[in-house]
């Protein structure tokens, strides 16, 4: 019999035994993964209290073995600040989608932000509303075609894409605000660096942090796993650059 | 000993004194005085107070705190707590333990800052979606109010509801003696076994008002009411002033319950057998006890600063044994002891 000398992958402990329920091609599964491997690797889920949304991750509280709980539409980082209040020595996170939290929930994430609550918040930006069925977000990239902008995002009536990476990080209370993607492995070993880095930010009590992962949802946009992601990184990538928009860890972690 | 105290004041100070540490808050009148006085008092007993950007927010940070398992608490005025009602609808699913102070003004709208009794159906028939039910209790004076701020906590946690203390702005601005309520030892709170609080050596727990297969919503669904059920047998309250003799009996909740009280005993000097029926609990409310006491009276008169709202509880008490009667301004108005005597009269010829 085989023995074992070294386990070089294995599924995160804080990962629950539950299937994803995402589409294939989509990007959910990959950021759950690198939260979970981040949660092991700092030793924190026996301190660790999520805070789900509504959409396609609204079931994201079963698919961590964490404590959690489901908020309504937009409203996670107020639910995290009153865990966080109540529990300080916690580690408190959301994990939102960019109709929760650049749409319905942007005053709850704006004021999360600039009170400098000591949450982390992880934000999948994949340019459209993925449970209803693919409608129109605030993210939608102009000429963009969904369900609700079928003739294209036009921004005289829809507006322009928002920038809620760029937005935050102009508030005093945001101590680590990056934009990433996971299209490559390297681009998932960087969104990793960048998940951890987040978390030890809130560990160290610095402050609000951000992760906004640019995503895809083939399904909704009506392509295949392979030219999704080519699309994003065509695309998306040129109205919601990729970088470090706020970095006030540089000594303290 | 005795202290003059605001109603907002004394309400917030038994509601430290019953065990709460975290209170989220946005200002509102007739109630800002219940936040001021927790930004300066949560900080000397090492609480926690947060003034949020909105009574949405507020309601969503009272679902976290809620969720850790400890006393949250929050108070607001009638447009805030219409702001709320989606968070209120999302705790009563979710099972969580909290409580809301609705200083209730004139409405609807923006209406005004003056006392009213219009949230009735909203605090006591869900404002929210879905089949919810809180507990509703109505204090009449400062010292009941301040009393019953320990009652609204241990009932929250007794049943994992939320209850609401609906008073109005009368009760809010009001002063008058108070002999606070004794402090509750937080220490000797447990920490109930669904909190969340990280999964230390134990199973993740989860808190939701979410399932997406029907069958097991339906579940979650009769448990609510099984707890509901519980709570309507066990936990009525209310108060019967002078109605052995009666030939007419007033059925009055808050402030007016309390203006009704002056009406009965200038009705009496009159020579009109005038008693009071007072709900404590709007819900659960004691359809019961009223159903038993109406047999003997000739009239039934409901008053309330609202056009009648509570009205429709009373007619289902009172189940056409005799006849309602209603009096009642709203809009903040508040109707005073001699329009209530003259109502009266008018029955009574």
């Amino acid at each position: 019999m085989a023995t074992v000398d070294k386990i070089v992958a294995q599924m995160p402990k804080s990962l629950s035994k539950i299937e994803f329920s995402y589409c294939p091609g989509c990007h959910h599964g990959i950021v759950h993964r690198l939260i979970a491997e981040v949660i092991d690797e700092l030793g924190i889920a026996g301190r660790t209290l999520m805070v789900a949304p509504v959409g396609c991750s609204v079931f994201a509280y079963n698919f961590f073995d964490l404590d959690g709980t489901v908020a309504a539409h937009g409203r996670a980082p107020a639910v995290a600040t009153g865990m966080k209040r109540a529990l300080p020595d916690r580690i408190v996170f959301t994990y939102q989608g960019d109709g929760d939290l650049a749409s319905i929930g942007t005053a709850e994430i704006v004021h999360a932000a600039n009170r400098g609550e000591n949450i982390t918040t992880i934000f999948i930006n994949n340019a459209v509303y993925g449970m209803t069925g693919g409608q129109m977000a605030p993210t939608t990239l102009l000429g963009q075609k969904t369900t609700t902008s079928p003739y294209g995002r036009e921004p005289k009536a829809n507006g322009y894409p928002i920038r809620m990476s760029e937005m935050l990080s102009t508030l005093d209370g945001a101590a680590y605000i990056e934009r990433t993607m996971v299209t490559t492995p390297q681009n998932v070993i960087k969104t990793k660096a960048a998940i951890k880095k987040a978390f030890q930010a809130q560990i160290k009590g610095l402050g609000f942090s951000m992760i906004e992962v640019l995503s895809t949802c083939p399904t909704n946009w009506g392509m295949t796993p392979i030219e999704a992601m080519k699309w994003l990184e065509e695309n998306m990538t040129k109205t919601f650059p990729l970088g470090v928009f706020v970095d006030r860890t540089k000594g303290m972690i | 000993m005795k202290m003059l105290m605001k109603g907002t004041e004394a309400i917030a100070e038994a509601a430290i004194r019953a065990g709460c540490r975290l209170y989220f808050g946005y200002p509102i009148t007739p109630q800002s005085e219940l936040t001021e006085y927790m930004a300066k008092r949560m900080p000397e007993v090492n609480g926690v107070f947060l003034q949020s950007e909105s009574e949405v927010a507020t309601v969503n940070m009272l679902y976290g705190a809620a969720c850790t398992g400890k006393r949250v608490m929050t108070s607001t005025s009638s447009p805030g707590f219409s702001l709320m009602q989606e968070g209120i609808s999302y705790m009563a699913g979710a099972e969580l333990p909290a409580v809301f102070i609705n200083v209730m003004r004139g409405g609807p709208g923006l209406g005004d800052i003056q006392p009213s009794q219009s949230d009735y159906f909203q605090a006591t028939k869900g404002g929210g979606h879905g089949d919810y039910r809180m507990i509703v209790l109505a204090p009449h004076t400062l010292q009941e109010a301040a009393n019953i701020m320990g009652e609204a906590f241990d009932l929250a946690f007794k049943y994992r509801m939320l209850v609401t203390i609906l008073v109005d702005g009368m009760i809010g601005q009001m002063m008058e003696p108070v002999e606070l309520p004794e402090w509750k030892n937080i220490e000797e709170f447990k920490e109930p076994d669904w909190a969340l609080t990280g999964a230390k050596d134990r199973k993740p727990r989860k808190v939701t008002s979410f399932d997406l297969d029907p069958y097991e919503l339906e579940k979650m669904n009769l448990r609510y009411q099984a707890t509901y059920k519980k709570v309507a047998e066990n936990e009525v309250r209310y108060e019967e002033f002078k109605i052995a003799d009666a030939d007419i009996i007033v059925v009055a909740y808050g402030t007016m319950a309390r203006i009704v009280k002056t009406v009965v005993d200038s009705a009496r000097k009159e020579g009109i057998k005038v008693g009071l029926f007072r709900p404590i609990t709007l819900w659960p409310f004691p359809y019961e006890r009223l159903s038993e006491i109406v047999g003997n009276v000739k009239h039934i008169l409901t008053v309330e600063m609202s056009y009648g709202q509570m009205l429709e509880d009373v007619k289902l008490g009172v189940n056409g044994k005799t006849d309602v009667e209603f009096y009642g301004r709203s809009a903040g108005v508040v109707p005073t002891p001699m329009e209530v005597l003259e109502a009266i009269k008018k029955i009574a010829r």
